[in-house]
């Protein structure tokens, strides 16, 4: 697909800003004077619009834009994923948001449990939640998973108070330890980030200039609609061209420095950090979100003996040992460079987590048909 | 799931508002909102809960791409995504 016919598919609210944006982001990437460039988003939302908008073919050549552990489902790993399994396999009622049910942990998902007879509901807010357990007498272990966006909900239900049979089995992960991880890993010479808008509303944009200090690499928060993203692309490609460490708010209307204090003051009396893995990527210090030890009462770890067991049972699948998504999610490839994409590894049956969750690379690849337009295997 | 889904605030009652959503009426918690919110504000939720309350020059461009969204089938990822926000809600 030619640039100039790539602009004309973007479904631009000002296609004319839209033409003069990519015209500025190919200027500006040239002028930097290497290539390629690679640099990183980490949200799923950002690469659904990027997608969704048709933005990728308009991208320069030399521009590299990849997404990272942007898809709170996808990074959830395995044992947090068994440990809802077995917890729903001893009888326990698990609720969760909707694309855990399919996520494969080592052997088994929550929706394999569910056609065993496991009591597994879809839910969409932690207040749904809420209402099952306060239907009925059963223990009910709400499989609380997201980024601090989704945790500060979490947090906020039970500062407010639960009822007597509601517990937490935490797998939230908070996303700015994670950038650290992926901008050490020598192998994907990410130059830049962009941070996605509505994290940032809750920590901040001042939660990067630490890791700006530390890593000498300029990041900029972006909003979502197309504008939005190129925009935030033109103003990282000049900061990598004029070797600008900082932090650049492109999405003020949302994002302050200090970010929502009343939420974060929420999360924090709620949650700890603590290490953990990250499905395929590394062990991200501080990356995991657990409950501090005045809300033990409600900690499924603790309330329940989980048994892990019988999970082993059941091989893990040959195809899962194939999967990339580790690799895809550090931007070391992409999905057409895995050979189950679209072959053994379809949204109807899922391999790998990219491909369960809606935020996922591969889903969104697959259902968008971005490969193809990009070109598989294009990575340098 | 990032990014939310915004609506007009109707009615305040304590920690929760009705909030009209595209001609949807839904109650979100308001906890997390670092702002206070009032009847004619309008506010980003998600998982049913108001984390920011939108600047006021900034509400007819933030509705152009969700009315957008919308309007398109489930089946599109972005807008299953914003869908989902609803769902979330409370009638």
């Amino acid at each position: 697909v030619s640039r100039d016919a790539a602009i004309g598919e973007l479904k631009f609210r000002d296609p004319q800003r839209g033409a003069a944006l990519a015209a500025a982001l190919a200027k500006t990437v040239a002028g930097i004077g290497r290539a390629p460039v690679s640099v990183m988003h980490v949200c799923g939302s950002h690469e659904q619009a990027i997608a969704r908008f048709g933005l990728r073919p308009a991208f320069p050549r030399d521009l590299h834009v990849i997404m990272g552990p942007g898809c709170p489902v996808c990074i959830t790993d395995q044992p947090e994923v068994d440990e809802a399994v077995a917890l729903a396999r001893q009888g326990i009622r698990i609720a969760t948001y909707g694309d855990m049910v399919r996520v494969p942990g080592t052997a088994a998902s929550l929706a394999d449990a569910r056609s065993e007879g496991a009591r597994v509901e879809v839910v969409y807010s932690i207040d749904q939640a809420i209402a099952l357990a306060a239907a009925g007498p059963d223990p009910l272990v709400f499989f609380a998973t997201g980024f601090e966006t989704t945790a500060v909900a979490t947090a906020a239900a039970i500062l407010a108070g639960l009822p007597d049979n509601f517990f937490i089995l935490s797998a939230h992960k908070y996303i700015p330890p994670v950038m650290e991880i992926v901008a050490e890993m020598p192998e994907s010479r990410i130059e830049g980030f962009i941070a996605a808008g509505h994290a940032a509303t809750i920590t901040g944009w001042g939660v990067f200039e630490a890791f700006v200090a530390r890593h000498r690499v300029p990041v900029v928060v972006a909003g979502f609609e197309p504008l939005d993203i190129l925009a935030a692309l033109v103003r990282l490609a000049e900061m990598i061209r004029d070797r600008v460490c900082a932090v650049d708010n492109m999405f003020p209307r949302c994002v302050s420095r200090d970010g929502n204090l009343v939420a974060q003051r929420q999360l924090w009396e709620v949650f700890r950090p603590i290490g953990g893995r990250w499905r395929g990527i590394a062990h991200v210090p501080n990356g995991n979100l657990r409950l501090l030890d005045r809300w033990s009462h409600l900690d499924a770890r603790r309330r329940f003996a989980i048994d892990l067991n019988m999970l082993w049972d059941a091989a893990p699948s040959l195809l899962s040992q194939q999967c990339v998504c580790g690799d895809i999610m550090s931007g070391l490839k992409t999905p057409g460079d895995c050979p189950l994409f679209g072959a053994d590894c379809v949204p109807d049956n899922p391999v790998g987590a990219c491909m369960v969750s809606s935020e996922g690379t591969c889903r969104i690849w697959h259902e968008y048909g971005v490969a193809s337009r990009v070109g598989v295997g294009r990575e340098s | 799931m990032c990014l939310g889904v915004p609506g007009r605030v109707l009615e305040v009652q304590g920690t929760i508002a009705v909030v009209d959503f595209f001609g949807v009426s839904r109650r979100v918690r308001l906890e997390l909102v670092d702002e206070p919110v009032a009847p004619g504000d309008y506010i980003l939720n998600h998982v049913g809960f108001a984390i920011r309350r939108i600047p006021e020059g900034d509400i007819a461009g933030t509705l152009a791409m969700y009315e957008q969204l919308l309007r398109e089938a489930e089946a599109d990822l972005m807008a299953g995504d914003v869908k989902s926000e609803l769902k979330g809600t409370r009638s």
